[in-house]
């Protein structure tokens, strides 16, 4: 299997999200809620620190 | 002379747990299933497996207990530690001669990673039927 940075961040982010909205809250829509914001808030780290490395390195 | 004071139910020892978390370290979910939270075994299920099923498909290196210098220590036994959270899926794995030496390339180090994430998850997973399975939770 031969994945790029971002689809294995992906995928790590999406697994990750979805055990951590499972586990927290107290209802289903807020357990909806908040592993939708854990996932959209792994993507902006995740492209956040790239453009930084990125810029890091010229 | 009589007491009209009526004597308080006494709170429901948190007992029968042990079972639970044990299931939930083998099986991911089953504590939920147990618990009887279906949707959200099944969840669990999916996430762990699948996690840990990319993680052999990346060709993950599992981590085996080191000592030295506190860095490696950390990182070999918490490494191990974390393998071993995934339950069934770490030891039939094992079982079945699955021994991928460390290499280098991302998609390798990446599959290592997705290996302990699981079982990290899995740890996760388990405090979570332990605290509903002794009503600290809902």
């Amino acid at each position: 299997m031969n994945l790029s940075h971002f689809e294995a961040a992906i995928l790590f982010a999406l697994f990750a999200s979805v055990v951590l909205g499972v586990i927290t809250k107290r209802n289903d829509a807020e357990r909806l809620r908040y592993g939708v914001r854990c996932f959209a808030y792994f993507v902006a780290a995740l492209i956040g620190l790239g453009w930084l490395m990125k810029l890091g390195h010229g | 002379m009589a007491t009209n004071v009526k004597a308080q139910p006494a709170a429901e020892p948190a007992r029968g747990w042990y079972g639970t978390v044990i299931l939930a370290w083998l099986v991911p979910g089953a504590g939920h299933f147990l618990l009887k939270r279906p949707w959200r075994g099944a969840l669990i299920l999916a996430s762990v497996a699948l996690m840990f099923l990319l993680g052999l498909m990346m060709r993950g290196a599992m981590f085996q207990p080191q000592t030295g210098d506190v860095l490696t220590t950390i990182i070999y036994c918490g490494g191990f530690l974390g393998d071993l959270a995934s339950g069934l899926l770490y030891l039939l794995t094992v079982w079945l001669g699955y021994a991928q030496p460390d290499m280098a390339g991302h998609v390798h180090d990446y599959g290592t990673k997705f290996l302990v994430a699981a079982g990290l998850l899995n740890v996760l997973a388990m405090v979570d039927a332990y605290e509903i399975a002794t009503k600290q939770k809902d």
